[in-house]
């Protein structure tokens, strides 16, 4: 994986993604490691994020690497119109590695194409967000023991939630069964319920979260927001349905683990903070190790 | 055989590219999609021209020019019925149809609003995942440009 760059969930084969969680478990054993101290990482934020760069910028600190770059593009020379291509040729030049998140869909896929040192996908519009799907992965794997054959319910908004469609398609490597619960407006999209016919999986859909909560190993709760709904009167219906509270939870399975891309809003009541379930706060922190190992590997240190 | 296009055999070319059976009133996108505007060489076209198969088509003769499948092959976005014809001497030396290409190169623009293709100067890519029900998969958004939302550049 070498000087790959990673954009898209699929650029990456099932074994390289085990290859990169591995890793991850040794950061997470040992952050400390300043094994990157001669390379620069580009941290190009052309939109807004608390997570996904506060994660990668305290991965590059851990391991020793410089980090250059913007937290959004107000005041750069992308104000001045300057092309995405231009500035991803002039950084490419100053940097070993670039990090970016683009309001654009294809943006990352386009700066991978014209930059001279690989480009990782922090986020490109709605389309990709790859390595949120390798810390996901990443969280179930620590929390189940393995990523085999589990049940996996997905929770909320399935319609345009990215998270949600990369960790289908990634947990289409492992055998899943998924339990797919939204309102009726926000079904998962039929492009990703394909990547599971084609694999052979069983996906069932629900409207109601509470058929799930005792069958699964993994609940992926995600944000419904009201901006998706074509007509207001059908958000209000159906905003308090998607919210999980520590009474719901009572008759989980006992490795059952609440997992959640965050910001969070309402979905999940703050009571399931303290219960065993709750892991979206470890979740995030886990977001640290898999960056970190996905620097390393690409820069060639690990 | 109609009358029309027996005229237009009479015209035949020594050397060059016959397209037939395209799907009428697609006959100027073919031209524009295969840069015909800026050839030199003789072109000849006729549209609305009856046909027993398809009721109405269009044709398109080139003289002295041959096509590479790649290049061909893009029409058959607009042209799915297409035959091509090679003539070499006034004689036939190839005739097969057109086959929908499994990439699509600078000629289709990305349906999504959003993609980077739309904002940016980017020459559009886009592999076909369905030959049949044209279904195109940008190379940069992911999103899937369908066969009623293809707009040509």
């Amino acid at each position: 994986m070498k000087g790959k760059s990673l954009i898209s969930i699929t650029d990456y084969t099932k074994d390289e993604y085990l290859q990169i969680l591995n890793t991850a478990a040794g950061f997470e054993a040992n952050p400390n490691q300043k094994i990157l101290s001669d390379k620069v990482v580009a941290s190009l934020f052309f939109e807004p994020s608390t997570r996904t760069r506060l994660s990668f910028e305290t991965a590059a600190n851990r391991l020793g690497a410089r980090v250059v770059g913007f937290s959004d593009a107000g005041n750069t020379s992308v104000q001045k119109g300057e092309s995405l291509k231009d500035t991803i040729i002039m950084v490419s030049s100053y940097a070993d590695i670039i990090v970016m998140r683009h309001p654009r869909e294809g943006a990352a896929r386009w700066a991978s194409e014209v930059s001279s040192v690989p480009v990782i996908n922090a986020g490109d519009g709605a389309n990709q967000h790859p390595t949120q799907c390798l810390l996901d992965l990443y969280s179930i794997m620590q929390t189940q023991g393995t990523l085999n054959n589990l049940q996996i319910a997905m929770v909320g908004d399935l319609k345009y939630g990215r998270t949600v469609h990369s960790l289908v398609q990634a947990m289409c490597n492992f055998n899943a069964t998924f339990h797919l619960v939204s309102p009726e407006e926000l079904k998962l999209p039929s492009v990703v319920k394909m990547h599971i016919k084609e694999a052979n999986l069983e996906y069932h859909q629900y409207t109601d979260l509470a058929d799930v909560i005792p069958i699964a190993d993994i609940i992926y709760m995600t944000r419904i927001q009201k901006e998706r709904f074509s007509d207001p009167i059908e958000y209000e219906k159906v905003k308090n349905s998607y919210v999980l509270n520590k009474a719901m939870i009572a008759g989980c399975k006992p490795n059952m683990k609440i997992l959640h891309p965050l910001p969070r809003v309402n979905e999940i009541s703050e009571d399931v903070d303290s219960t065993e379930q709750a892991y979206y706060f470890k979740q995030a922190e886990n977001g640290v190790y898999v960056r970190q190992a996905l620097l390393t590997t690409i820069l060639g240190a690990k | 055989m109609d009358k029309e296009t027996r005229e237009l055999k009479v015209t035949a070319i020594e050397n060059g590219t016959v397209i037939d059976h395209i799907p009428a009133n697609n006959v100027f996108k073919v031209i524009r999609i295969l840069n015909l505007e800026n050839n030199n060489h003789q072109v000849l076209f006729g549209d609305n021209l009856e046909s027993k198969k398809y009721g109405k088509k269009g044709i398109i003769k080139v003289s002295n020019t041959f096509f590479a499948p790649d290049e061909i092959n893009k029409i058959a976005l607009v042209a799915p019925t297409a035959t091509l014809i090679v003539i070499r001497n006034f004689k036939v030396v190839e005739k097969k149809q057109v086959e929908v290409p499994d990439e699509i190169v600078k000629i289709v623009k990305c349906f999504n609003p959003g993609c980077i293709t739309n904002h940016e100067d980017i020459i559009t890519r886009f592999t076909v995942i369905d030959k049949n029900d044209l279904k195109l998969k940008c190379r940069y958004c992911e999103k899937i440009t369908a066969k009623n939302n293809i707009v040509f550049l």
